[in-house]
């Protein structure tokens, strides 16, 4: 968000601070501690999963090891991490798709046609941001063995794409308020229904909104670990993160080939990262910030 | 549906549907499921048993609940020590436009971005493990005393824990500070560098006043988190040695998936939603939420 606007509010803000040629040396010093303390991990992180399993107590705290080996991913291709990423993939797409658009067809109703329902059912969506998933995962492990979607991917994403719906409509609530009024009035003389209104007006305009909610409901769903750890038990179906938590134990003292692991269920986040730093950090705190 | 004003109601019904129905049936109908669920005794497989507040007073004079309990008062508390004075700091140091600050900045976020298993498994299996990488550092400097079993030793894995969540959501309220901070007006402080206010100063006579409301969402956000912090201590203790990191949501999974006792492990859910509900409505009344609503009233 504020990232967003960095170049001009720079130029705005920007004191006339003369004579300052280097960085201020505490803040200089405190953010490379920080540095060291936010990204070593990551980098160890790294460096392990290229040692050998032999070489690994004895690496260096800093250095990757002279030889690579590349052995570490390719044991943990071989245990099937190829289908756990599918697995994740799969309910992270069909959870996000829906919890998109059921949101964004309640959020047109509460920003555009109002009504008591609508704001009532806002009210009620806003008291949901205040359930902690944990306090409902019970009934809900009760609920999807009732209906015999236990052990399935399927079973995953119901929940999902419930606790996924209070944020994503707060958030497309307030961009579509924001839109103006005339545009609607302009299209309310052409005779549209709401249904075009939607489709033609709100829709394309929404789109920042809907590029927000889809990456931090995609992060949230990719990430979580408590709906595959409660709701599956077969192996088979196990999605990245319940599969990196079986890892540790099956993988025992072999720490390079769980940081291998590791590394390979982040890559695609972080890859995502390097093209959409703004819009990912964006959507992170989109239902909080300002 | 082109008629207008007039079928509002029943359109906006219409849309507002599909949300509710996967709202209602998975997330609000099982939190009152959870209500009545703590009133059975039940092991989710035989038949329950209606033994009124049987669960609830073996919830206040269980000493492991109480134990539990207290482990979360202990975190939330830790989490709010740490958190907040690094994440301010932090975000404040951000809110600079230098370009190497940005550059620190993108470094600072990764954590964001993983898993809380991922991060769990970082920690306790390459950091804090034994001759993880935290050890074999303080043994290369010469402190070899200071080397500990981090997570094995009962009184060490409760700081432990609480050190790598901070890790784990920083980043997140220093992103929050961030926006805060810029959006300090900068009259501000050339007022007060014109008045002669040094760095310090200026900190703390214009910064961080401007930050209270930044302060407030972020201590309830960090408040409220707390209770939910699972999946990282899961992972790297599973709740031990012993009870020494059995947090309440950990303790609720424990009593109602392991030990099979559904109906407890519903009280102790009820405990977290209640006091989650509650912490949150007073981030509704403080915070731009509750502006945000009333708005929406007044449309």
């Amino acid at each position: 968000m504020a990232a967003g606007r960095a170049p001009s509010a720079a130029g705005a803000a920007k004191p006339p601070r003369a004579g300052r040629m280097l960085p201020n040396p505490i803040p200089l010093l405190l953010g490379l501690v920080w540095f060291v303390i936010a990204f070593y991990p990551v980098y160890y992180m790294f460096i392990t999963s290229l040692r050998t399993q032999a070489g690994f107590l004895g690496g260096s705290l800093w250095l990757p090891p002279q030889n690579p080996t590349l052995e570490n991913y390719a044991g943990v291709i071989e245990d099937g991490i190829g289908l756990y990423f599918l697995n994740s993939a799969f309910v992270t797409v069909i959870s996000v798709a829906l919890i998109v658009a059921v949101s964004f067809l309640a959020a047109y109703a509460i920003a555009r046609i109002r009504g008591r329902v609508a704001q009532a059912t806002f009210r009620v969506f806003l008291l949901g941001l205040a359930i902690p998933l944990q306090a409902a995962i019970i009934p809900i492990y009760v609920l999807i063995v009732r209906i015999g979607l236990y052990d399935t991917l399927y079973g995953l994403i119901p929940p999902q794409v419930a606790f996924g719906i209070p944020l994503t409509v707060l958030i497309l609530v307030n961009f579509i308020r924001d839109i103006p009024n005339e545009l609607y009035d302009s299209m309310v003389l052409d005779g549209s229904g709401h249904l075009r209104m939607m489709w033609n007006l709100v829709l394309p305009l929404s789109r920042p909104a809907i590029i927000t909610v889809v990456i931090y409901n995609a992060l949230q769903v990719w990430n979580n670990f408590l709906f595959p750890l409660i709701l599956t038990q077969s192996s088979n179906i196990r999605t990245l993160p319940l599969a990196l938590q079986q890892f540790q134990g099956q993988y025992g003292v072999n720490v390079p080939g769980l940081m291998a692991a590791v590394f390979l269920s982040v890559l695609p986040v972080m890859m995502l990262y390097l093209v959409a730093r703004r819009q990912l950090l964006g959507g992170l705190t989109a239902g909080f910030g300002k | 549906m082109s008629s207008g004003r007039s079928s509002g109601w029943a359109t906006s019904s219409v849309l507002l549907l599909p949300a509710v129905a996967f709202f209602v049936a998975f997330a609000l109908g099982p939190m009152a499921a959870a209500v009545y669920i703590s009133f059975l005794d039940w092991d989710g497989v035989s038949a329950p048993r209606w033994i009124g507040l049987g669960n609830w007073v073996r919830t206040f004079t269980d000493s492991v609940t109480l134990h539990s309990l207290f482990l979360t008062v202990q975190v939330m508390v830790l989490s709010w020590l740490i958190q907040t004075p690094i994440s301010l700091l932090l975000g404040v140091f951000l809110a600079g436009y230098q370009r190497y600050r940005a550059l620190l900045g993108a470094f600072y976020f990764l954590p964001l971005l993983f898993s809380a298993v991922a991060i769990g498994l970082i920690w306790s299996s390459s950091m804090l493990s034994a001759e993880g990488a935290l050890n074999t550092f303080l043994r290369a400097v010469g402190l070899d005393f200071m080397a500990q079993d981090w997570l094995g030793d009962p009184d060490l894995a409760l700081y432990a824990v609480v050190a790598v969540i901070a890790w784990q959501f920083i980043p997140f309220h220093t992103l929050l500070y961030q926006a805060g901070a810029r959006q300090i007006p900068q009259v501000l402080y050339e007022a007060a560098r014109i008045d002669g206010a040094g760095k310090v100063q200026q900190f703390f006579y214009i910064t961080l006043p401007q930050l209270k409301y930044t302060v407030v969402t972020s201590t309830v956000l960090i408040l409220t988190g707390s209770l939910t912090y699972f999946d990282v201590i899961y992972v790297m203790t599973g709740g031990g040695p012993g009870f020494a990191t059995r947090v309440l949501p950990l303790h609720m999974y424990i009593t109602a998936f392991q030990n099979a006792e559904i109906g407890y492990g519903s009280a102790i859910a009820v405990i977290l939603a209640v006091a989650g509900i509650a912490l949150s409505l007073f981030l509704l009344r403080v915070t731009g939420f509750g502006r945000m609503e009333s708005q929406a009233e007044g449309l």
